[in-house]
């Protein structure tokens, strides 16, 4: 367990409840669920999730902690808003999802391979690293994530794709050497410094 | 020109359901003047569309004769029908109240024989089934309409259709001259009994109210039961004419819902236990026969609760803990398929059933801040209880989502204050 969990779990002993809403993004809104079920049965990816998110909320009330945040369930959420839409007490489930997904990595306890999680990271690491995404770079990342021969595999399959993108001008060829991202980076950096500060002392986990 | 006499020391009933029916009617009884203002040509409200009514299923014509019976025995009440009011202006003991009336074409004379209904063709929605078929446009509103009169539709006036029904009657009763007019009358105390109507179900997209013939509401289904309704008492489907046996109910379809209606419309969880006991009615022992009750709570309140009990017991009838998601067609077949997620065990289910009722929300059926200013209402519309009203009360579902029951409860004390304010002013003007 990473240190950060267990101040966590020292700081919230069996309230996780109380622990979701001081740290999950949009968590204060999990007690306004009335259980009613309509965002599980309104989720595209629905059956492939192992708790839908009404479980989920359910299971945080119960301060089930550790097969909440080591759920890959919230990872599935790709984030198409049929649950916000329909919600009858209008709670941001997308948000609240992506909210325990990145509380759980944060502390260090997301599943680690995860896709979703994987995927995100590496987009995030592309995108701060020059304020702009570099496409090339993310796409062979992403075909590499699960090691050379799938992304031997994946690049054969997406040989057609890719071609035409060049073709079309959609994708630079030659951007791995010459994706400039943005001016001042050197600002973009220390504001994500800054705000990274900030939300670990507000939330505890420096 | 419709004579009226009305004072400061009136009393006017606006709406005349069970609500208005028994405002009236006690504030009579109790020596007031009281003017009744009727929107449609006749009284009754939603209770009359009712087959029967929970806890003890009885038929409402029952409750409505008991009512009419003494409505018509008591001088003091003036009923004006196919009125509906436009404004009221003053204050307590001093209104100003303008009515508009629509001319129903037919007057007194009316024996409610049925030879103008005979001799017309045309035929028009039939509102009092919520438009599930026609009628001739010469009719008597329901059977036990009062008064029993027959309306003569506007949309015929004018054409040789009304001639024909001007010279079937015998008893000179049709006067195809009759123009609308608006009263001004005087009144001093107000009781605001409009009522409700259903909340429209095609706002609630995911469930194709207006895609999917077998989707239908609660208010639509009580029709279907009536033996003089608009499928003579058989539940048909109506994409194929089958009777629908395999037959799921929908709760909270528009209400508790930001996205709708906010409020709990209190009664739809009593309405749907009452339907699924109409299976037994019409099926008997039929195995086929099955109502599946998908709800996220049953509130069925204090006393009702033994209904609930009942009802639990009966085999026929399943509860589903969970908010239907979305319904779907099968093509095939024109069934329905509801999908969603249980709460007992997070169950995913895609059910086929053969129709699909929607226990459709209540919202109230008027928005009195555009006739009474400054009137108070709640987030839903519904009149709340203010001082600022003045001598404007609010009674029984213009009020609250509420039961036969609650409602009468409600208006009988609506009726108490209105006598209050009219007392006040017969004093200081003794
Ligand atoms: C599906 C369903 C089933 C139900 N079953 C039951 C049951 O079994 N038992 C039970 O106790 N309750 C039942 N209810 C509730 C019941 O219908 C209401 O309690 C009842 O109708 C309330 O009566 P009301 O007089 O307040 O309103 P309404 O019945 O709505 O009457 C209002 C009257 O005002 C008139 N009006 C409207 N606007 C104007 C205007 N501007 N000017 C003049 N007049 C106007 C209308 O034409 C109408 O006649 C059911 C409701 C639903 C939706």
């Amino acid at each position: 367990m990473s240190d950060a969990n267990t101040a966590m779990v020292e700081k919230y002993r069996n309230n996780f409840l109380k622990e979701v809403e001081a740290n999950v993004e949009e968590g204060e809104w999990v007690k306004m669920c009335m259980q009613c079920g309509v965002c599980s049965g309104s989720c595209p990816f629905g059956p492939h999730w192992e708790h839908p998110p009404q479980e989920i909320f359910m299971m945080i009330r119960a301060g089930k902690r550790d097969e909440v945040l080591h759920s890959d369930s919230m990872w599935m959420c790709t984030s198409c808003y049929n649950c916000i839409v329909r919600c009858p007490r209008e709670l941001p489930i997308t948000h609240i999802m992506h909210g325990l997904a990145n509380y759980a990595h944060r502390l260090g306890i997301a599943p680690k391979m995860n896709p979703t999680r994987r995927f995100a990271k590496i987009f995030w690491d592309n995108i701060t690293k020059s304020g702009r995404v570099n496409e090339l770079s993310l796409s062979l990342k992403l075909y590499r994530m699960d090691g050379w021969v799938s992304f031997v595999k994946k690049g054969l399959q997406m040989a057609g794709v890719g071609l035409g993108m060049f073709k079309t001008g959609r994708l630079d060829a030659m951007a791995l050497f010459t994706h400039k991202g943005i001016e001042g980076k050197k600002g973009l950096h220390a504001m994500l410094k800054k705000a990274y500060e900030i939300e670990d002392k507000r939330k505890g986990l420096a | 020109m419709t004579d009226v006499v009305a004072t400061n020391e009136t009393i006017l009933v606006v709406g005349g359901g069970i609500s208005g029916m028994t405002a009236a009617i006690e504030a009579a009884e109790c020596g007031k003047d009281v003017v009744l203002v009727e929107k449609s040509p006749a009284l009754g409200g939603r209770v009359s569309q009712l087959y029967k009514y929970f806890p003890k299923l009885c038929f409402p014509t029952c409750g409505l004769e008991i009512n009419l019976r003494r409505l018509k025995a008591n001088k003091r009440i003036r009923v004006l029908t196919l009125a509906e009011v436009q404004s009221v202006t003053g204050e307590a003991g001093n209104y100003s109240v303008s009515v508009k009336i629509a001319p129903r074409y037919v007057n007194e004379n009316c024996t409610a024989c049925g030879a103008c209904a005979e001799a017309v063709t045309t035929e028009i929605d039939n509102a009092f089934n919520y438009n599930l078929n026609k009628r001739k446009a010469a009719y008597l509103p329901f059977n036990m309409a009062h008064p029993q009169r027959y309306v003569i539709d506007p949309s015929i006036i004018g054409t040789p259709e009304a001639d024909k029904a001007k010279e079937a009657c015998r008893y000179d009763a049709i006067d195809l001259d009759m123009k609308e007019e608006v009263l001004e009358l005087k009144a001093g105390a107000v009781v605001w009994a409009t009522g409700w109507r259903p909340y429209d179900a095609a706002k609630i997209q995911p469930y194709g109210y207006d895609r999917f013939d077998n989707v239908i509401t609660s208010v639509e289904f009580e029709r279907m039961m009536d033996p003089f309704g608009p499928t003579g008492g058989k539940l048909l489907r109506s994409s194929d004419g089958k009777e629908a046996k395999n037959i799921a109910f929908i709760q909270c379809a528009g209400s508790r819902d930001r996205n709708h209606l906010t409020h709990c419309s209190r009664i739809c969880c009593m309405a749907s236990l009452k339907q699924s006991s109409y299976l037994g009615e019409r099926y008997g022992d039929d195995a086929e026969a099955k109502a599946s009750i998908y709800y996220i709570d049953i509130r069925a309140i204090d006393r009702f609760e033994d209904f609930y009990k009942k009802v639990q017991q009966d085999p026929k009838v399943t509860f589903i803990k969970s908010k239907v998601a979305n319904i779907t067609l099968d093509e095939a077949t024109g069934d329905v398929i509801l999908h969603g997620v249980d709460t007992e065990g997070y169950h995913r289910y895609d059910n086929q059933h053969d129709l699909v009722v929607l226990a459709i929300g209540m919202e109230p059926s008027v928005d009195i801040k555009g006739i009474a200013a400054g009137v108070h209402t709640d987030v839903s519309g519904f009149i709340e209880v203010h001082t600022d009203n003045g001598g404007i009360f609010g009674a029984g579902c213009a009020s609250n989502a509420l039961d036969v029951n609650r409602s009468v409860q409600n208006a009988t004390a609506a009726a108490l204050h209105a006598i209050q304010v009219v007392n006040r002013v017969s004093a200081a003007e003794a």
